[in-house]
């Protein structure tokens, strides 16, 4: 049932894809509208999915990189369905949706896991701890998105070659509010999550802050997003260097999520994780 | 045989100078209506009359006769001798007829192809017919078919999307930057037809404010009144842009009036905002090392130009699909006409019906004695029903048939069968 919820969501997600990339094409209002509400079939199988793996495992499904792609995909997803209700903005599901369903196919490929879950893990403060990063991490990634949009549409405009994106992508402020947005309400979820985070290592742990990889490198994706929302407000920064700093925050942010759980190892390893892990 | 007939001239067949002398008296559709509905040889009619073009619908049995009075109307209300215009016209019979006025609904015949006016013209003209009772059946269909074929090009293909003229580019470009220009502001540098015509397409889209500039200040508050706006002096443009969002400049300057360093000086004191600077000027205003700049948009006037031609270009494919969507419109407006023929006889089969009906229930209510009210409705549900469904399936049949060209056989057995043509005698 679980599983069969997982390949269901990915399935409706890979569709959904495809039409939003249809629809970027065709311009039709209908391919959207299809896409649109196959978009929220998947998610809801998604959300099925997830919870039915909290009820089976008795945590939030992040311990395993396999489980945390097809949550982050699914925060994603739920950041732009959220977006979408305040912008109407239809193209955008063709940048995000692909992004989320690429994240899903990853996740697929990946082997399930099924160890025993170690103690600490069985903690509200994990549901929390995770969440709210993750749900972050989500709107990061459309001002990400957006700002690429950004990019390509600023660049077509600056060289007078309007292209064939021209017509399809939004209006530069349009895309830059839409950034904005995203960084300054993803930035809260951030810092909660890194604090709740803390919290929860006090009380696993017994201490707060224990220079692991994963938090000295969450720490510099903090201050850098910090860094942008604080040039955009005092600096009055916007335009194409906000979206080149949003870019390169969500590389790092990218780098924190991935490289720093599989390559620089500490209790936030994916390895860690398992019942074998040594802490 | 009933014909729908098209009688009329547009820019490409007709001089200006021809048209002008039918568009000028504002009383002339009143006119030409008041004339077709006296005659007796056109059924229906509708005139319409733009500055691009005088268009007659119309329908008729006896075809040369209508199209001579047409061309006598048109002789008589633009007060022009046949000879100078008949040249001029052209004729369309049936579902050529029914293509032109879908083609002229959509603007594809249109001077600029896909301006929007051309339909509420349309619209205008059909008004005038139905309020003076020259419209009918097939014109009212016809019309309102237009309407659609005209909504259907608009929303599936990208014709009206495009813009085709310098200025509204440049609008178009100006809410690609801001997404909207509600609240912008606007400094217009400089006079001119073109840069007038832009300022006014900007405030079209909602620029609430704008100043402006001239070497001469006499000339400025000249302009500044034309659009409620304030004029400033040439040694205030510097400030200015600290303000504004939107620069449009059209001096006769051989010297750029908007250099780089000025408008990079101005930046900081912005914050960054986007300035988008419309240079229609020749020799240019403004230095094109500013575009350079961040958040900084420069368009001059052959910049503006390539966009017009790729747009033009865009339209040009749009058409093709346009065209098709006629056809397929044409189609299902000629098969509804050819439903039309059965209609007659499909009214009298069902009013024979009705009267033996009613004949049937005077004769047998006396012998019925006293009735309830709800018994009396009961037998009248009853009769009918049973009529209606005698009559339901030759009607159904000649629905069906309606499109052959054998469809005169069917009536006439039709006819006879159920003895139609005596009855309506009697």
């Amino acid at each position: 049932m679980t599983f069969l919820c997982f390949n269901t969501a990915l399935f409706f997600e890979l569709l959904a894809t495809g039409g939003f990339i249809a629809y970027v094409i065709k311009q039709q209002k209908w391919i959207f509208r299809c896409s649109y509400w196959i978009l929220v079939a998947g998610f809801i199988c998604h959300t099925v999915f997830l919870g039915s793996r909290y009820y089976n495992l008795g945590i939030t499904p992040v311990l395993n990189l396999k489980s945390a792609l097809s949550f982050f995909s699914w925060t994603i997803i739920c950041a732009y369905l959220i977006l979408h209700s305040k912008f109407r903005l239809m193209v955008l599901g063709s940048f995000v949706v692909p992004f989320a369903a690429f994240l899903m196919i990853i996740s697929s490929a990946m082997p399930w896991m099924n160890g025993p879950i170690r103690p600490v893990f069985k903690s509200l403060w994990l549901t929390v701890h995770v969440g709210t990063v993750f749900m972050g991490d989500g709107l990061f990634a459309i001002a990400f998105l957006a700002a690429v949009m950004y990019l390509i549409q600023e660049r077509q405009i600056k060289r007078k070659r309007l292209g064939s994106f021209y017509n399809r992508l939004p209006s530069l402020a349009t895309l830059d509010g839409i950034n904005y947005y995203s960084v300054m309400y993803g930035f809260p979820f951030l810092t909660v999550g890194m604090i709740t985070g803390s919290m929860y290592a006090q009380y696993a742990f017994g201490t707060y802050w224990q220079w692991d990889p994963k938090e000295l490198w969450s720490l510099i994706t903090w201050l850098s997003y910090a860094v942008l929302l604080h040039e955009r407000l005092v600096a009055g920064w916007q335009g194409r260097r906000a979206a080149i700093m949003s870019i390169a925050c969500f590389g790092i942010l990218i780098f924190t999520f991935l490289g720093a759980s599989l390559l620089l190892g500490g209790y936030h390893s994916f390895s860690n994780m398992g019942a074998k892990g040594t802490l | 045989m009933m014909k729908i007939i098209n009688i009329g001239m547009n820019h490409k067949t007709a001089a200006v100078e021809l048209r002008e002398c039918l568009a000028a008296s504002s009383n002339s559709v009143n006119k030409a209506l008041d004339f077709i509905r006296e005659i007796g040889c056109i059924k229906e009619g509708i005139f319409l009359s733009t500055c691009n073009r005088v268009e007659t619908f119309f329908t008729a049995d006896r075809t040369p006769e209508a199209k001579a009075f047409i061309i006598s109307m048109i002789s008589k209300i633009g007060n022009i001798p046949d000879k100078k215009f008949l040249s001029s016209l052209y004729t369309f019979e049936d579902m050529d007829a029914v293509r032109h006025i879908f083609r002229v609904a959509s603007s594809l015949d249109s001077m600029i192809v896909g301006e929007p006016q051309i339909l509420g013209q349309i619209k205008e003209a059909y008004a005038q017919a139905t309020i003076q009772k020259t419209s009918g059946v097939i014109l009212n269909r016809l019309m309102h078919r237009s309407f659609h074929v005209a909504k259907r090009i608009r929303t599936e293909t990208e014709i009206c999307d495009a813009a085709v003229s310098i200025s509204y580019a440049a609008v178009e470009l100006a809410e690609k930057i801001f997404h909207v220009l509600d609240g912008k502001k606007v400094l217009l540098i400089g006079a001119g037809e073109m840069s007038e015509l832009a300022a006014k397409h900007l405030f079209a889209h909602g620029v609430s404010s704008m100043v402006v500039a001239n070497r001469t200040f006499d000339r400025a508050v000249e302009v500044a009144r034309l659009f409620d706006s304030r004029p400033v002096s040439f040694d205030e443009i510097e400030d200015q842009l600290i303000e504004v969002d939107i620069v449009l400049t059209s001096t006769a300057s051989q010297e750029p009036v908007i250099t780089h360093d000025q408008v990079k000086k101005c930046l900081r004191k912005r914050r960054n905002r986007p300035l988008f600077f419309i240079d229609i000027a020749v020799p240019r205003d403004v230095q094109p090392e500013v575009n350079k700049l961040e958040n900084v948009y420069v368009y001059d006037i052959d910049d503006l130009k390539g966009v017009v031609q790729i747009n033009m270009a865009q339209r040009q494919q749009a058409a093709i699909k346009a065209e098709r969507i006629i056809e397929e419109e044409v189609v299902k407006f000629e098969k509804w006409l050819k439903t039309l023929s059965v209609v007659p006889t499909i009214v009298s089969l069902r009013e024979k019906a009705e009267a033996i009906l009613q004949a049937e229930l005077r004769k047998s209510r006396a012998c019925l004695g006293e009735l309830t009210t709800i018994q009396e409705d009961e037998i009248r549900v009853l009769t009918r029903s049973i009529a209606e469904k005698l009559i339901n399936d030759p009607i159904l049949f000649l629905k069906r048939k309606a499109d052959r060209s054998t469809i005169n056989n069917y009536l006439d057995i039709t006819k006879q069968l159920f003895n139609l043509d005596n009855n309506n005698r009697s």
